[in-house]
């Protein structure tokens, strides 16, 4: 296994502390190693020290040598590509991979550590919140957060004990809900708190969170990360899992960059901030000269208009009194990158689901035009046959077939385009399949591969090979690249870009400003149904779209 | 779209690996099933003293299991499809039932009167179809009262009798055999031909289809391993019906089904409506989007659930050349259970025909080999419940590995 350490140590800057994972503490050294020397970084004692992990799967070394220090009350970030071994580290770390298969070594609060299981993680106080929450939608947030834990008299549920106790813990946690609220009827920004406070309900000394903010929006990811500050105020140490740069910027004291499963750098950040193309370098071990690719923006008044929307109304699909779009008109233009911003439940994903074939909502009144002319968008079949394609931005819930393989994934929504009478040409299919690994280089084995084992990126390149391969004019994207790695995302961005130049009109949805801001011509605002602000790129700015929002929820 | 190529980061592309080790290993999952078959076979063959395998047997095994075998065609689908189907039993009985009485108190032309049935046969899984698709009511409990309402009806309509025997062409549906027209006296000469020219078309139609796969450079299986396999194949097709021709014959049944089961694995395999039924039971929201008519697709899956259950029910009833109020009974089981041991995922999306009609023969000869060697009907069932539950915990067990 190449550790790259050596080889990146060139690109270290004097001002910055970086350190090569050969310039760490090595391992024999001690228990408690004295550190009354060490400065900045290394104060304070480790919570934990994970030495020499070395995790293989048949055929595969998942983890190599890997070492990670987490000291007490710390924000430990770690970063690397999807693939690089960070949930298999924390599977180790958290007893999911037993001791016995995994070599190396685990001190928690200066002892060794042999973790069995997951309870004998948290019963040292070590505990993880996943990616995918672990609530039971059905229950309230007070039978949650007590869930296998349950405070009982005499066996029975004490009730107004853990009612009591979940007030405290929501508060703690800044939760503005009523115990007995059900998790079903929380937004997702509100079920990460819960599960915070799940984990505080428990004795937390490292706290674990795997991509905390991949679906919340920017004030929600804001308050997460607040929350975080003051856990390390209180003493909980904590280790962050996510692909946002700047959140990691923002609260991180310590990164630990993996890459190929290996430890390749441990960036401190107490001593000056670290850039983020400076993690990025790390992470793909590589010079990235730029995050998105350049491409000649579009002039305002230039091209043919081939999507247009007119007062496009949706109400809500259980509750038909209330509308969730208001009255919104587009355009988008023949080669033109168009993006939606807005916070979570603006109305984005519903505004581009009820265009595509009524997908999403009820009672859906307004126009859509093609190239002028209007459109029947009706069903998602006729939307289709007018060239629009939507993205979804729930790839696994609603984007493939993942049991099967990419080939019929690609194909689905145009059998008719390797099929005659009905009957599908094996090798046509197999032709059409291969084509667009090459062209969106997915990277697999071959398309006979069943997609559930791809990568996050190479999932999302599948997804966008479907629609693709249904020859859209209009391509609306949700979200494109959400909980995929810095180096997948460049790819994404080309595609689009691409495509754009080939004359596809494409619609961008995006809660990463950044991106909107660098990929796109056109900007609108959405807030609460409604468009509340148009930027043509030149113009656009974060403090600008976010004026825009603000403004209108004050109106 | 040279464009985007030239902007993308170039990967070197991986080799496939490709071994005889490792394609063998590969595939045995697919072909475990049949090789599970093949050896239940040769032990029940080795314990009967070769019993299992003469003329004789092997026709009562065609006989006994066709219309689990043709139920079974069908409820791949709805399993397919991501549901379940209960009412086949009481469905195919109440058909049965139908058929009697027109044919025998109505003395209705036999052929009318099984267009007729097969007609209603549909219309019963149009409407349970109806409510699954349409009122998104779980099928297992819009079959399950179908199963109570058909079981019903049935006896309504036989108004708890017996009624029969059928007319004598009617009969020919489960009782006949090809007719033989080179008056072979041991031998039955079309019989052999017939099974001569389907294997010979088989291997030929197989040798075109890897041509193509080759074409397009396709993953494709060594060709010592393919021809192996095929020739293989279609050598047991010949010998079985060398077997079946020393006796009477191929009977009508086993003609009926076996074309079915082409048509039907050729659906699967092939057709978009196959296709998107898989997608439909892989991820239903997914297809959706990609602009299947999931609802109209589901209520299709239990239509033909519904026409072959009753043609099931035609069978049954010829075979015994009576309907009684106990036919069907308990069918559903075996079909689900024929489903679910060739390999049918209970969550849908995932079964191959071949394997559900592979089920039903293993389900089938180990009653028939039971029976042989005198097991009384009550450990038959244990063994057949202990049977199934291995097959699928064999099956999850290699997915997960």
């Amino acid at each position: 296994m190449l550790r790259s350490g050596r080889a990146l140590s060139p690109l270290a800057q004097p001002t910055l502390a970086v350190f090569s994972a050969f310039d760490m503490p090595s391992s024999d050294s001690v228990i408690d190693r004295p550190l009354a020397a060490a400065a900045g970084p290394l104060a304070g004692t480790p919570i934990l020290e994970m030495r020499g992990i070395r995790k293989t799967f048949p055929g595969v070394v998942a983890l190599d040598n890997v070492d990670l220090t987490v000291r007490a009350g710390q924000i430990h970030a770690i970063v690397g590509e999807n693939g690089a071994g960070k949930s298999t580290l924390m599977k180790v770390l958290s007893g999911v991979y037993p001791h016995g298969s995994y070599d190396g070594e685990i001190r928690f609060e200066g002892e060794v550590r042999r973790f069995a299981g997951i309870h004998d993680s948290e019963a040292c106080g070590v505990i993880i919140i996943h990616q995918e929450l672990a609530l039971v939608p059905l229950l309230s947030i007070a039978e949650n957060i007590f869930l296998g834990n349950e405070p009982q008299r005499w066996g029975v549920i004490d009730w107004a004990e853990a009612t009591r106790r979940t007030r405290e813990l929501l508060a703690k946690v800044g939760l503005k809900e009523s115990p007995a609220a059900l998790i079903t009827n929380l937004g997702v920004g509100k079920q990460q708190l819960v599960e915070i406070a799940k984990a505080l309900a428990k004795r937390v000394r490292l706290l674990i969170l795997d991509e905390p903010t991949a679906s919340l929006n920017e004030h929600d990811s804001n308050a997460l990360l607040d929350l975080l500050l003051e856990f390390k105020a209180q003493g909980i140490a904590c280790i962050l899992i996510s692909h946002k740069l700047n959140e990691i910027a923002r609260v991180a004291d310590a990164i630990t960059v993996l890459r190929d499963g290996a430890s390749v750098q441990w960036l401190d950040c107490t001593a000056g901030a670290v850039s983020e193309d400076q993690i990025i370098r790390a992470m793909v071990g590589r010079e990235l000269a730029d995050r998105y690719p350049a491409r000649a923006r579009l002039a305002p008044e230039a091209g043919e208009t081939v999507f247009e929307l007119r007062e496009w109304h949706v109400a809500h699909p259980v509750h038909a009194d209330r509308d969730v779009v208001k009255g919104v008109s587009m355009k988008v233009k023949r080669g033109e990158i168009v993006g939606i911003a807005g916070l979570m439940g603006a109305g984005r994903t519903e505004l581009a689901m009820s265009v595509f074939g009524r997908a999403y909502g009820r009672r859906i009144r307004g126009e859509v035009r093609m190239h002028g002319q209007p459109v029947d968008v009706s069903t998602i079949r006729k939307a289709i046959v007018h060239g629009i394609a939507y993205v979804t931005e729930d790839r696994k819930g609603l984007g493939l077939l993942l049991e099967d393989d990419i080939r019929h994934n690609i194909t689905l929504a145009n059998l008719e385009a390797v099929s005659s009478g009905g009957v599908i040409d094996g090798g046509a299919e197999f032709a059409a399949a291969a084509d667009y690994k090459r062209k969106l280089n997915i990277r697999c084995s071959d398309v006979m591969q069943a997609t559930v084992n791809l990568s996050g990126g190479n999932q999302q390149k599948v997804v966008l090979g479907k629609w693709l391969f249904s020859n859209p004019e209009l391509l609306i994207l949700d979200e494109p690249t959400r909980g995929i790695d810095v180096g997948a995302k460049f790819e994404i961005y080309s595609i689009m870009a691409a495509l754009a130049d080939e004359g596809k009109s494409i619609l961008m949805i995006s809660s990463e400003m950044p991106e909107l801001l660098g990929m796109c011509d056109r900007i609108y605002v959405m807030n609460e149904g409604r468009f509340v602000g148009e930027f043509a790129a030149a113009e656009a700015s974060q403090e600008k779209i976010m004026r825009a929002i603000v403004r209108q929820g004050l109106a | 779209m040279t464009t985007m190529e030239d902007k993308m980061t170039p990967q070197i592309a991986e080799a496939p690996v490709r071994s005889y080790g490792g394609f063998l290993k590969n595939n045995l999952r697919e072909y475990g099933m049949l090789l599970s078959l093949v050896a239940i076979m040769a032990f029940f063959q080795v314990m009967t003293d070769g019993t299992l395998l003469k003329p004789l047997n092997l026709t009562n095994l065609i006989l006994q299991n066709s219309y689990i075998v043709i139920m079974a065609l069908g409820m791949l689908l709805v399993i397919v499809a991501g549901h379940i189907d209960l009412s086949v039993g009481s469905v195919s009985g109440f058909v049965g039932a139908l058929a009697a009485v027109l044919m025998v108190n109505y003395e209705w032309n036999f052929a009318g009167a099984s267009l007729l049935c097969l007609g209603v046969g549909a219309v019963i899984g149009g409407v349970q179809g109806w409510f699954v698709a349409y009122l998104k009511i779980p099928s297992f409990i819009v079959t399950l009262a179908g199963m109570l309402v058909f079981k019903g009806l049935a006896l309504v309509l036989l108004q708890g009798q017996s009624v029969g025997p059928f007319p004598d062409q009617f009969q020919l549906l489960s009782s006949g055999f090809i007719p033989d027209m080179f008056n072979g006296e041991t031998l039955r000469i079309s019989s052999l031909a017939l099974g001569a020219i389907v294997a010979a078309a088989l291997f030929g139609l197989k040798l075109r289809e890897r041509a193509g796969h080759v074409k397009h450079s396709m993953e494709e299986e060594p060709a010592a391993f393919f021809l192996g396999k095929n020739i293989a194949f279609a050598a047991a097709i010949v010998w079985f019906c060398w077997m079946l021709a020393s006796y009477k014959g191929l009977p009508d049944v086993l003609v009926v089904m076996f074309a079915l089961m082409l048509v039907y694995d050729f659906v699967t395999r092939r057709t978009t409506v196959g296709r998107r039924i898989y997608a439909l039971g892989g991820n239903a929201k997914a297809a959706r989007l990609s602009g299947i008519k999931t609802e109209r697709l589901a209520l299709l899956t239990f239509v033909n659930m519904g026409a072959l259950a009753a043609l099931a029910g035609l069978v049954f009833a010829a075979r015994l050349n009576t309907a009684t109020p106990k036919a069907g009974l308990g069918f559903e089981l075996d079909v689900i259970a024929a489903c679910f041991i060739g390999g049918a995922s209970a969550s849908g999306g995932v079964g191959k025909v071949l394997g559900a009609v592979i089920g039903a023969f293993v389900m089938g000869v180990m009653n028939n080999g039971m029976s042989i060697l005198g097991i009384g009907i009550d450990y038959q069932q244990v063994i057949k419940g202990i049977v199934l539950l291995a097959a699928v915990c064999v099956d999850v067990y290699n997915k997960n590995k």
